[in-house]
């Protein structure tokens, strides 16, 4: 017959058999385990009478009970990690938000697209090692036109039609050359910079022209700089910034401030070359101006042209953001329309 | 400058691609601007001759018309011209012909009669100008002949050139042809220059063609120049036994092809040696100068002259009526003026049908001189764009030896034009050709070619130059190079040298990689600019405006900017007469044209330039500050706008942002007002004393003259500063983004120890602005205070005039922890600065 103990051990080891799966609820498990591991179920229960067993018996029925509460410690926290963790799902899934439905538009201005224009081409300029000078808008005569050959009544002086102040001798800057010749003046060769900046011309704005405009030019003067280095510079600005299957061509033409002069042409976009209506069957879109800086515009600083050369460029920046963006009517650019602006 | 081909050809024989003739004049500078195609369509237009004319009933203003087109036989039209009569001979456009401007003729029934084909216009066809009625075709016309085969007329390309100013020698069909010969390498032949008809009473050789006639005006003629600087050769031929009369066919189409209208055949002979040599001249009729003879003479202040056009021209003033300027004129020899010198004839002296006998000018005048007066006068004439850019000096007798040839050329018959004298007082000689030197090393220096002295010649010879090589030291070659007469464009060495590239071709010029050994990039202020801007329109949600920098007069009054200033002399429309002292009015009327589009809730900004006349001298270029402005006009969701709170709580942001921790705000007291701002509502903004820009709300008054009535707008303009500062200082300082005062900030390590706060409320008087009480209280608390900043404000429960503001305080030890006793001294030192300051009153 069975001792006392022994029973009990049997007794316990039915007690540790437990299977919680058919409990659904934190709140019946939390029960059970009251009713398992509780200071009232049998277990403690047996645990208090412990002490009353003989010596030898308390081993055995000590690590029979040791046994069946970490077995039931361990079916219960598996069933409790299920049980919590069906109800953060449920919790979770009564939560259900339509994040389209959100209400409320993001505060968020943006730039004008010349100044994006003009950003691009600065950085694009800046990585080829040029710097960015500025200037007034309001010049003198001296500035705009004279040092730049071209003296008072001088027939090139119809190729720009300016605005003129009523302070004598000055006018609005009719382009950005005028930097050249501060800076000339001012800093004095070596000069590798690029000058961006607002111009003005004595015009009804239509749907090519503005009457106030952007202009971005170049002025490059150190020992032995030559017409090739022009060339490549404008192809490297060329492929750098309008994409590298985007090539440039230069054209003998005439500017007062340079000699030899010459327009640049790039690849017409529209048609990548092949020609269009566009580029009127050529393949290439006229884009600027340029040339080797004539002697008599260094003789008018100061520099010796026989010790420095040098050249010049300059383009449009609305023209180059007409381009890019496929404007049709240059006017949209001065209507600040909050429409317009905020596409960019 | 319309160039037809088959005039070009005349001069050069050259087989080529019209398209490829295109590419050859771009490349050559010549750059062909278009290219226009004629005569390819006249296909299906034939000769025929009216047979009969009926009326149409029920139609008054077309007729059926039936014509005999030979071998086609009779072909039935509508016709609505009356200017032809049966037996006429007239162009027909038989069904499926294609007129130029891409009309097709098809079979159409009008008022009930079909029309199979159509009668046509010299304008219709593409022939002429004339567009009055049916052209009227040759009897001699052969019926059912293609109209073009009967003509002559070849398919041909008409190249609109944009020459260059520094072309003068372009300006003709003989130039560009001698360009192209250049590049091709076939001969050129220029129109015979021998001189049968010319001389006059001197006539030798070829005398037999002006056999008749003595002289009866040559005799009489005299020319004088009475300024020689303003014209320094000056020709005259007297020309007669000449019967005005339409010119041929032929020569007409080549003017019109060329864009001159064709007038009669002593004019169109006239134009015609223009566009071919590019020497600009005039006949006069003889008959209608008083005294036979001409004066060049500077024009007196207020002389009044009709020229061509119909238009009476002042001469000798300018353009404010003072007199001055010299206008060179050309007078009769009783000293009526006659003709405004190279730039258009007087009407007086016109020839008409009754023209017998010409008096021939062919001159030199100074082109400045030109340029002036056709400037002033607002007359570009071809005449005048010919000699502003500067003639051949030596081209004069050629011009009017070839004037005579052509002029008795195209005589209609038994006329016969010659010139009975030759009137060469002021013709003296041309000027010997100039002569540069040419370096080939300095050619390559500047080009970065590795051209040979002989290719350098060869270059320069292909277009008339001369360059023979000098013999000078051992550093390359040089060549002495005698320029031709008719490129006093070229005059310095660097003249030559461009000409060279462009023959050698600028795409044969290599393409080299610049070397650039310093550092580029944007400056600090640059740099500093571009993250204001990314600020304002990123973290402040404003778009960026480019308003225009000129005002209508009395805008910038009604900005509340009086006085200095500036305005354009010449502007296109008086809203954009003077420029901008603020950007306020051009800010606001943006404002307006959104609100107009329902788009009322923005906020807008641009960095532009603003100016005013100079502060030490008004006769100085004006002074020019970059500034920018912001506008809050966003409205909340009842319609209200966000208003002054908004410019005050973005300009922190961009203080922030930026770290412009130097800025002050400061209330003006009172009477110290703000252009163009509330005068409760405004601050301005300083940098170590000076003021630097405003911030506040626009003045309801201000907003609502630029189109924002009702409106409260929030207005932020501030003074950037000068990316180059040299010679601008100015009251403003050096701008919020300028460097003085401000150096890069020495970190602070942020303490280990633990911080205090305590607050301290006061009830201030409304004359003193919070801010300056923030300052106080910063000064106060010292170094300890990491913080000082303003949590409440409130008006109820304290005296009128007066609020409550209260203030938290943190104190932030380095070194050791904070005794009660140090916060507490902090504390007090802060109350008893703030109650002695600003005669405040500390609270509970």
């Amino acid at each position: 017959m069975a001792s006392a103990a022994e029973e009990l051990v049997v007794e316990i080891g039915s007690l540790a058999a437990c299977d919680p799966s058919s409990i659904v609820s934190l709140e019946e498990l939390g029960k059970l385990e009251d009713t398992l591991l509780g200071k009232r179920s049998r277990l403690s229960e047996i645990k208090q009478a412990l002490g009353s067993l003989p010596p030898e018996e308390r081993k055995s029925v000590g690590k029979a009970l040791n046994e069946a509460r970490m077995s039931l410690s361990d079916i219960l926290a598996a069933r409790r990690c299920v049980l919590e963790d069906e109800e953060v799902r449920r919790v979770l899934s009564s939560e259900r938000m339509d994040l389209t439905e959100v209400l409320g538009t993001p505060q968020v201005g943006h730039l004008n697209l010349v100044s994006q224009t003009r950003d691009q081409l600065e950085d694009v300029f800046a990585g080829m090692g040029f710097s960015v000078a500025e200037g007034p808008e309001a010049e003198t005569d001296w500035f705009n036109f004279e040092a730049l050959n071209i003296p008072p009544d001088h027939p090139a002086r119809s190729m720009w039609d300016t605005l003129f102040l009523d302070v004598p001798g000055t006018l609005m800057r009719t382009h950005t050359s005028p930097v050249q010749i501060h800076l000339m003046v001012e800093q004095g060769p070596p000069i590798y910079a690029v000058m961006p900046g607002r111009t003005y011309r004595r015009e009804t704005p239509d749907a090519r022209h503005l009457a106030t405009f952007h202009q971005i030019e170049g002025l490059v003067v150190d020992r032995s700089i030559t017409f090739a280095d022009l060339a490549g510079t404008i192809e490297e600005f060329t492929t750098a910034f309008f994409g590298s299957d985007i090539h440039s061509r230069l054209r003998p033409s005439y500017f007062p401030f340079t000699e030899p002069s010459a327009e640049f042409e790039i690849t017409c976009a529209i048609c990548g070359g092949a020609g269009c209506r566009t580029c009127s069957h050529t393949g290439w879109i006229e884009l600027g101006g340029c040339g080797m800086v004539d002697p008599a515009v260094f003789d008018a600083v100061g520099i010796d042209p026989e010790e420095w050369s040098g050249f010049a460029f300059g383009f449009g920046l609305d023209r180059c953001a007409q381009m890019r963006h496929s404007i049709a009517d240059m006017r949209v650019l001065i209507s600040n329309d909050i429409r317009f602006l905020r596409q960019f | 400058m319309k160039v037809p081909l088959s005039w070009l050809k005349d001069y050069l024989p050259i087989d080529l691609d019209p398209a490829e003739i295109r590419t050859l004049l771009d490349d050559l500078g010549l750059v062909v601007e278009g290219m226009e195609v004629f005569g390819d369509r006249l296909d299906g237009v034939v000769v025929a001759q009216v047979e009969e004319i009926a009326a149409i009933e029920g139609a008054d203003k077309i007729r059926r018309v039936v014509v005999d087109a030979g071998p086609i036989g009779a072909v039935q039209v509508v016709c609505g011209a009356w200017n032809f009569a049966v037996g006429d001979r007239v162009p027909l456009a038989t069904v499926g012909a294609v007129l130029p401007g891409n009309f097709a003729i098809a079979a159409r029934k009008m008022k009930g009669v079909t029309s199979y084909g159509m009668l046509c216009s010299g304008r219709e066809l593409g022939l002429s100008e004339d567009a009055a009625g049916i052209m009227a075709v040759d009897p001699a016309a052969p019926l059912g002949a293609p109209l073009a085969d009967f003509l002559g007329l070849a398919p041909d390309v008409v190249y609109d050139i944009a020459v260059e100013g520094n072309r003068p020698d372009a300006l003709c069909i003989t130039g560009i042809a001698r360009d192209l010969a250049a590049r091709t390498g076939v001969p050129l032949s220029l129109p015979g220059m021998s001189a049968p008809l010319l001389g006059g009473p001197h006539v030798e050789e070829g005398a037999a063609r002006a056999t008749a006639a003595p002289a009866s005006g040559a005799a009489s003629a005299t020319v004088s120049v009475e300024c020689p600087d303003l014209c320094d050769r000056f020709g005259a031929w007297v020309i007669e036994g000449i019967t005005v009369g339409p010119s041929p066919q032929w020569m007409q189409q080549r003017l019109t092809r060329a864009g001159m209208r064709p007038i009669n055949n002593v004019v169109d002979v006239s134009n015609y040696v223009m566009l071919e040599l590019g020497q600009p001249n005039h006949p006069y009729d003889l008959a209608r100068l008083p005294g036979g003879g001409l004066v060049v003479r500077v024009a007196s202040p207020g002389e009044k002259l009709e020229t061509l056009d119909g238009a009476v021209r002042t001469l000798g003033l300018d353009l404010q009526g003072n007199p001055g300027p010299a206008d060179c004129v050309i007078c009769d020899a009783s000293g009526g003026v006659v003709g405004i010198a190279g730039i258009m004839g007087g009407a007086s002296s016109e020839i008409d049908g009754t023209t017998t006998a010409v008096l021939l000018e062919v001159a030199h005048f100074a082109p400045m001189a030109i340029a002036r007066t056709s400037k002033r006068l607002g007359l570009r004439t071809e005449a005048s764009v010919r000699f502003e850019r500067g003639c051949d000096p030596a081209g004069i007798e050629r011009a009017a030896d070839r004037f005579a040839a052509l002029l008795s050329e195209i005589a209609p018959p038994g006329s016969t034009p010659r010139v009975t004298a030759r009137v060469g007082s002021a013709l003296g000689s041309p000027p010997p050709p100039g002569i540069l030197r040419l370096r080939t090393d300095r050619v390559n220096a500047l080009l970065g070619t590795t051209l040979a002295t002989a290719e350098v010649a060869r270059h320069l010879e292909s277009i008339g130059f001369a360059g023979s090589p000098v013999a000078e030291g051992s550093s390359g070659g040089v060549l002495e190079v005698r320029v031709p007469t008719f490129r006093p464009d070229c005059e310095r060495e660097i003249d030559l040298i461009e000409e060279v590239a462009r023959l050698h071709g600028y795409s044969s010029i290599p393409r080299a990689k610049l070397a650039i050994t310093r550092a580029g990039g944007l400056s600090q202020y640059q740099r500093e600019r571009r993250r204001l801007r990314d600020a304002v329109a990123h973290a402040l949600g404003a778009c960026e405006a480019w308003t225009p920098s000129f005002l209508g007069p009395g805008d910038n009054e009604k900005a509340g900017f009086t006085g200095r200033q500036v305005a354009v002399t010449n502007p296109v429309a008086r809203e954009e007469s003077v420029l901008r002292r603020s950007m306020l009015p051009g800010m606001l009327r943006a404002l307006a044209h959104n609100t107009g589009h329902r788009n009322p809730s923005i906020r807008l900004f641009e960095i532009g330039h603003v100016f005013r006349a100079n502060d030490d001298d008004p006769d100085l270029v004006p002074d020019e500050w970059e500034k920018m402005a912001v506008l809050f006009a966003q409205e909340d969701g009842e319609g209200r706008d966000e208003g002054v709170e908004a410019a005050v709580t973005a300009w922190r942001t961009v203080v922030e942002v930026l770290r412009l921790d130097h800025l002050v705000l400061r209330v003006p007291s009172a009477g110290g007002a703000i252009p163009g701002l509330h005068p409760m509502r405004a601050a301005r903004i300083e940098a170590a004393g000076k003021v630097v820009g405003v911030l506040g709300e626009v003045d309801p008054a201000v907003a609502a003259a630029f189109g924002c009535p009702g409106r409260r707008i929030g207005w932020i303009e501030v003074f950037l500063g000068w990316e180059s500062s040299a010679g601008r200082s100015t009251d403003e300082g050096t701008g919020i983004l300028g460097s003085v005062p401000r150096r890069p900030l020495a970190a602070r390590i942020p303490s280990v120890l633990p911080s205090a706060d305590f607050d301290l409320s006061f009830v201030v008087d409304d004359s003193w602005s919070a801010g300056s009480v923030c300052e106080t209280l910063q000064s106060a608390a010292g170094e300890l205070a990491s913080r000082v900043e303003l949590f409440d404000v409130f008006r109820a429960e304290v005296e009128a005039g007066t609020r409550s503001l209260a203030f938290r305080i943190r104190l932030e030890p380095t070194d050791a922890t904070l005794t009660d006793a140090e916060i507490g001294a902090v504390r007090k030192r802060c109350i008893d600065a703030v109650m002695k300051e600003h005669g405040a009153v500390l609270r509970g």
